[in-house]
């Protein structure tokens, strides 16, 4: 490779102890301009601890999290979010009984412009229903209208809910935990699409999943975590899934230039 | 690597028969009582649907009406609230006490004050230190009830200050009049559905119970957003006081004995659910109508009042077991 990837959010040396429990044992991650990267590991290997960090939801001890080579400090979610980072949680974290447009705009909801707004902080209802709207259809999202509460919806159109609510904000990173763990077949399907549509809009997708099908489905590159760190970065065009399998287990040594992140 | 080409499309049509589209239209069955119920009552009984009468159910609902708005709130975060009628209670004899020295307007800012730190009381314990709203308004439903008879000396106080009996005023326009305290009454539940409906706070309350891990990880602040609610019930446990001195200008802490309950059953039959997240105050004053009509119309068909407790009973849990089936049908 002669030009060297465009690194978007880095991180060196994390660490992570509860008491006597190590989470994050030095683990290294890296995440390239417009790729999936898959994240897996066991169980207890860490990847949720690892995960947490570049979210928000946990400050590690020691180490370094960069983003475009600056190095950042997420205190909260919030912090994360601030900085275009947006995560999806496996388990549809939407509101049944409130509407499409209210679950994709919640917590950052449009206010009308002047008195209404300002004073009475109206909504903006119909502006948050079409930039909804526009979203859904951008990522091929077939609902009726925005008004309809995500309630009447079926688990892969509410997970579409929270993934577009993710897409149109994350300006740069769109982190996905365990998407389609909630979901059967078809709508693990068409979750799939999702991240691949997200990545033809340019925007990195960080994919969490024990489904090692999806993985090797959409995934650029596979980090693969082991005993608290990054044990090796592979591609899935070279390696298996039965290696791959082999060694997030600690069956099969990574290569040199696995180990060492990767191509 | 294949890319599908569909998209996401609704949910495939039910084949079978299916009432739960009723379940997401909450309004219809509590409308359909309320309607039943008058058509039932003014068959019943020719005066019924007179002036006079229609004006006295509405002057009867004021205080459990406003109370009830305070209810829905609360409960739409998937709490609830014993203590709603205890602090209003406390705020009819905090205004009566300090009229004399306060004035009228001293002595509603007085009451605004007690009612809103008791409801911060709640809301701190409720949030913060995540204690169930049930028992924490059960134990300052205690403390407050005691302290009302403790401040009122178990005495009660006859209230003549024109600002505190404002809202027994007359208004109307020729045979039908009623007091201000009905315009009260609408104002308060226009306000809180614009809040509810119209504003990011309102659809926080709704995230807060609908689905809390989701609304903390949208960035909801859930504390807060509990906190102000229970402080707005204490706000508008004062207005329900206020309203209460003119409707009844005389401040008794025996009075309002039932209001927590009645409260509790004007939401629930209004269709909003006890398990948070799903309702509306539009419902509540459907609720707060249905009791009511139902008191008033066998009242005047000569139903004893105990048999008036055993059919509002009936309607609760009726009301409730709806809701649990419905639920069941849409998960």
């Amino acid at each position: 490779m002669t030009n060297s990837p465009t690194v978007v959010l880095e991180a060196k040396n994390l660490v992570k102890r509860y008491g006597s429990v190590t989470a994050i044992n030095g683990a290294d991650f890296e995440l390239r301009a417009g790729e999936v990267l898959a994240v897996i590991g066991d169980n207890g290997a860490g990847k949720s601890s690892l995960i947490k960090a570049l979210s928000g939801a946990l400050v590690p001890d020691s180490g370094e999290i960069r983003m475009d080579g600056e190095p950042v400090r997420f205190r909260t979610t919030l912090d994360a979010r601030h900085h275009g980072i947006e995560t999806v949680y496996q388990d549809l974290a939407v509101i049944p009984a409130l509407d499409i447009a209210s679950n994709v705009f919640l917590g950052r909801e449009l206010r009308k412009k002047g008195f209404l707004g300002t004073v009475l902080r109206q909504l903006d209802k119909p502006r948050m229903r079409a930039e909804s709207m526009q979203h859904l259809t951008d990522l091929k999202i077939g609902v009726k209208s925005a008004t309809q509460a995500v309630e009447t919806l079926s688990g892969g159109q509410r997970q579409g809910v929270a993934v577009v609510r993710s897409a149109a904000f994350g300006k740069r990173v769109i982190i996905m935990d365990e998407p389609t763990a909630a979901l059967g077949v078809r709508e693990s399907g068409m979750v799939m699409d999702l991240i691949r549509q997200i990545r033809e809009r340019g925007l990195p997708v960080i994919l969490i999943s024990h489904d090692m099908p999806h993985v090797f489905e959409v995934a650029d590159r596979i980090h693969v975590h082991r005993l608290g760190k990054r044990t090796a970065v592979v591609d899935p065009k070279v390696r298996s899934m039965a290696e791959v399998v082999a060694l997030m287990t600690g069956a099969l040594e990574p290569s040199e230039e696995e180990k060492n992140g990767g191509a | 690597m294949t890319t599908r080409t569909d998209t996401i499309s609704p949910a495939p049509p039910r084949t079978r028969r299916d009432w739960t589209w009723v379940a997401r239209q909450p309004l219809v069955g509590p409308l359909a009582a309320l309607i039943l119920a008058v058509v039932v009552f003014s068959i019943g009984s020719p005066r019924f649907l007179s002036p006079y009468n229609l004006s006295l159910i509405g002057q009867q609902s004021i205080v459990i009406g406003i109370l009830a708005v305070a209810q829905t709130i609360v409960i739409l975060t998937a709490g609830i609230d014993l203590s709603i009628g205890a602090i209003a209670v406390l705020g009819t004899i905090v205004m009566a006490k300090t009229v004399q020295s306060a004035g009228g307007v001293g002595a509603l800012l007085i009451a605004l004050v007690v009612c809103v730190a008791v409801g911060a009381i709640n809301g701190s314990l409720a949030s913060f230190l995540r204690l169930p709203p049930f028992i924490v308004t059960l134990g300052t439903f205690t403390a407050v009830a005691a302290a009302s008879q403790l401040y009122a000396g178990s005495a009660t106080y006859p209230v003549t200050d024109p600002l505190l009996t404002f809202f027994g005023q007359d208004f109307g326009i020729g045979a039908w009049r009623t007091t201000l305290g009905v315009g009260l009454l609408v104002v308060v539940y226009a306000v809180t559905f614009y809040v509810l409906n119209q504003t990011a706070g309102g659809k926080h309350v709704y995230a807060v119970g609908g689905n809390p891990t989701a609304a903390r990880f949208t960035g909801i602040k859930i504390n807060r957003t509990l906190l102000m609610v229970y402080i707005m019930t204490g706000v508008i446990a004062m207005i329900a006081a206020w309203a209460a001195l003119g409707r009844i200008p005389n401040a008794d802490p025996n009075a309002y004995q039932t209001a927590n309950l009645d409260t509790i059953t004007a939401v629930v039959i209004g269709g909003t659910s006890l398990f948070g997240g799903r309702g509306s105050v539009v419902g509540t004053l459907i609720g707060t109508l249905i009791v009511g009509v139902l008191r008033n119309g066998l009242t005047l068909i000569g139903v004893d009042n105990l048999y008036q407790n055993i059919a509002t009973g009936v309607l609760v849990i009726l009301a409730v077991a709806f809701d649990q089936i419905a639920r069941r049908r849409t998960q």
